[in-house]
């Protein structure tokens, strides 16, 4: 599904200027999220979590406990919403799919040789097909950071596109890694070239890279859906991942969603957070507007 | 695959607005119900007992009742200023006159919460703005001139320097303690004494600073601030014994000064008016020029004589710029003042009031087409929406005429020589702004645009090391930085 007609010329993406969009992320935080409109978006923020584990020593045991997380994350509080979505490696998202049945949680796979990307395209197409396969419902691929770097943007493009391909009804996440990619000016190109060849979500970071998500990044990418919404018609959803593990934080970001794109993305449909101990935090902003106490982290299981 | 037109999309931006209420703590800052005029290092009533009422612009009830200063009061500020310059103020080593400068800036510090609260109640501008702006940045003044006081052979090397005497300052009622931190500060560093007035509508942080000078143990006479309207500010400027005067406010009564103090060997900095121009050009960064636009024109309710109150936007992006333009108003949170995420707060006076309202009323009369987010107000204080027009003429008196509230003029220019003379098309020469991501073009309009401060990709960026003041009807002098200085002294 490439919008051919108006694939645009990517070098004459709009610039950032570094300084005024920096000074527009910090305003953001200076809104002061109180009462209910506290609980509220503490709420929506759990419910477009990503409860995220990808590391080499994952087993279908920890995978399996995370699911269970995923499902009763608190269950001293009644009425808590589910996350969003569990996110695996491919070869964990089999176990993923059957311990979470039908609660309705998705099943997100990393793939495209995650993180690094460095594989060739058949590779990555195949590691693509075996984890929808599995029963995946999202895609979290990682762009070719080195083409892009190299002004290789036909390659870029042509990759999300093919990998789109192989994902089906799978929702596509396409990673910037902004980390690497270091500049505004290239985050808010590569933003433009994923959403232009099929991305269905755009994500800043893999985590494994440092800085993942900042709020700055994060709102060069969400401007960019904003204009590509306004000149296609279609949304895209944004997913910053890496380095937000606090309730406060995870208000922010809602803030600046809510400022930039408006109620329509205001849901796990078209915001994600990437992110594995954020959970937790907010579990216990929430106990603690209940209880009007702070609460001990051992009352919070781990994982 | 969504084939919708452009024109149907909107994003929809409800719910911005509901965020639960975050309200300052009024309690935190004591307001006196009267106060009396500080003469002396005493605060003493004044001669002809008259008080008159200061107003909360949000709410309308009233804060504290203001003494009026008549000619015998001014009189007797003056003598004291006098007699603190003759006897004391002068004679003092300048790292010693440093040290008080520095103290009263170390306790405006201590109290910025009490002076943001009170600035806020006072103005109607919002508690964000009192607290991250107006306090600490009159703070830095204190500071920056502090360092001055016994570097001054530096400031003018091979002359020498002398203060001129006793200053006579004006200011107005839209930054009122920061104001009164750009005239005393220079004033003090240079070996000045001062009569200061603050705007009859925006007092109390002058006379808390007052306070604080009361306090820092400030030689008595050395800063002497004295309230009242109109007729007091025309006591000061008349008075006989008076070396200097500095004056921020309208143009029109900058020119009444001028003619008062014509023949006389007073000499004046005069910070008046300004219609800015904002420009931008079609390769600028395009969201971070809307968000610049709207803090040069919605900073502070657009009680701003800086404010970039014109936009001039190259026509092949004109629409895509409105655009945004509509979409970032409709988040703006228009309301209580003293709420934490209020954005615009209350307009300064009612009389304010109807000025903005009348130019709204000339700008549809005139055919240019205003568009209004769809906020709800308060009912009671002064409030106006944030308000923009597009379709406006060079000849329309909303381009032309400082509005000085929330009213945005837009225009479309087609090349860089039409957008200068445009921009240059005005009585006023304040500031301006340029909005481009080429280097070569900032540097060719700076050269060329007739204002006092341009800002490029950046708009209402204040800072006490910078100079301020305007070319043209914006008046003469400079504020802050090492301009700021030469104001103050006599060189010889």
């Amino acid at each position: 599904m490439i919008l051919t007609k108006t694939i645009p010329d990517f070098s004459l993406s709009p610039h950032v200027d570094q300084v005024g969009i920096e000074e527009r992320a910090s305003r953001f935080t200076k809104r002061s999220i109180k009462n209910e409109t506290k609980l509220n978006g503490l709420m929506l923020a759990l419910n477009m979590i990503d409860l995220t584990t990808l590391e080499g020593k994952d087993t279908e045991g920890k995978v399996k406990q995370l699911c269970y997380k995923a499902q009763h994350l608190h269950d001293s509080y009644p009425g808590l919403p589910t996350v969003a979505a569990i996110c695996v490696y491919p070869s964990m998202v089999k176990t993923a799919k059957t311990a979470l049945g039908n609660s309705g949680i998705k099943v997100a796979s990393v793939a495209t040789a995650f993180p690094s990307g460095q594989a060739p395209r058949d590779i990555k197409i195949r590691d693509t097909k075996y984890a929808v396969q599995n029963g995946a419902d999202e895609v979290d691929m990682v762009i070719s950071r080195g083409k892009f770097l190299e002004g290789e943007y036909n390659f870029v493009f042509d990759e999300i596109a093919a990998i789109k391909e192989a994902c089906g009804e799978a929702r596509l996440k396409v990673i910037l890694e902004t980390g690497e990619l270091v500049t505004y000016d290239k985050v808010r190109k590569a933003s433009d070239i994923a959403m232009y060849a099929g991305a269905d979500f755009i994500k800043t970071s893999t985590g494994k890279i440092s800085p993942a998500a900042t709020m700055p990044v994060t709102l060069v990418m969400l401007e960019a859906i904003r204009d590509f919404y306004y000149k296609t018609g279609k949304k895209i959803a944004m997913k910053p991942a890496g380095g937000i593990s606090k309730s406060k934080l995870a208000l922010h970001y809602l803030v600046m969603l809510n400022e930039t794109l408006g109620e329509g993305w205001m849901n796990n449909e078209w915001f994600r957070f990437g992110a594995s101990s954020l959970a937790n935090d907010i579990l216990m902003q929430l106990m603690k507007l209940r209880t009007g106490v702070y609460q001990s982290p051992n009352y919070f299981s781990i994982d | 695959m969504a084939t919708k037109k452009n024109n149907t999309i909107k994003l929809k931006f409800d719910s911005t607005r509901n965020l639960a209420p975050a309200p300052e703590s009024k309690s935190a800052a004591k307001i006196e119900p009267q106060y009396d005029l500080f003469i002396n290092g005493k605060f003493e009533k004044p001669q002809n007992k008259k008080y008159f009422a200061t107003i909360n612009p949000a709410t309308e009830e009233k804060l504290s009742m203001i003494a009026e200063a008549n000619t015998a009061d001014v009189n007797k500020a003056v003598v004291a200023a006098r007699t603190a310059y003759d006897k004391t103020w002068k004679k003092m080593p300048p790292a010693e006159r440093a040290k008080y400068i520095y103290r009263i800036a170390r306790m405006i510090q201590e109290r910025a919460r009490e002076f943001a609260i009170i600035e806020t109640l006072d103005g109607g501008k919002p508690i964000r703005e009192s607290r991250d702006f107006d306090v600490p940045t009159a703070a830095n003044h204190f500071f920056y001139y502090a360092g001055w006081a016994d570097k001054l052979e530096y400031a003018f090397p091979n002359r020498r320097t002398e203060p001129l005497g006793v200053a006579g300052q004006i200011i107005p009622w839209n930054f009122p303690l920061l104001m009164a931190a750009w005239k005393i500060a220079p004033a003090l560093a240079c070996g000045n004494t001062v009569v200061l007035k603050p705007a009859e509508n925006t007092s109390l942080t002058a006379l808390k600073l007052a306070e604080i000078i009361q306090e820092a143990d400030l030689p008595p006479g050395v800063v002497n601030i004295i309230t009242g309207a109109g007729t007091t500010g025309a006591a000061i400027v008349n008075h006989a014994d008076i070396n200097k005067i500095a004056f921020t406010g309208s143009t029109e009564v900058g020119k009444i000064i001028q003619r008062a103090i014509a023949g006389t060997n007073k000499k004046a900095t005069l910070e008046l008016g300004g219609k800015a121009a904002n420009i931008i050009f079609d390769d600028a960064p395009l969201d971070q020029a809307v968000e610049g636009v709207i803090n040069g024109i919605f900073f502070n309710q657009g009680h701003v004589c800086c404010a970039g109150s014109r936009l001039y936007v190259q026509e092949s992006v004109f629409k895509e710029v409105v655009r945004k333009l509509k979409d970032r108003l409709e988040t703006l949170i228009v309301g209580d003042p003293m709420d934490k995420n209020t954005d615009i707060g209350a307009i300064n006076s009612k009389a304010q009031l109807d000025i903005i309202n009348k130019y709204i009323k000339i700008g549809q009369q005139e055919g240019a087409e205003m568009y209004q987010p769809s906020c709800a107000i308060p009912k009671k204080g002064f409030y106006c929406r944030p308000t923009i027009f597009t379709n406006v003429a060079q000849s329309n008196r909303i381009a032309q005429e400082e509005i000085f509230g929330p009213v945005l003029a837009i225009q479309s220019f087609r090349t860089d020589d039409e957008v200068i003379e445009k921009a240059n098309n005005t009585p006023y020469g304040l500031s301006a702004g340029v909005w481009t991501d080429k280097g070569s073009k900032i540097f060719n309009l700076t050269t060329k645009l007739r204002a006092g401060v341009i800002w490029a990709n950046t708009f209402n960026k204040f800072d006490p090391t910078s100079p301020f003041g305007g070319y043209k009807e914006s008046g003469y002098g400079r504020e802050g930085g090492l301009h700021g200085l030469n104001a103050y002294v006599n060189i010889i």
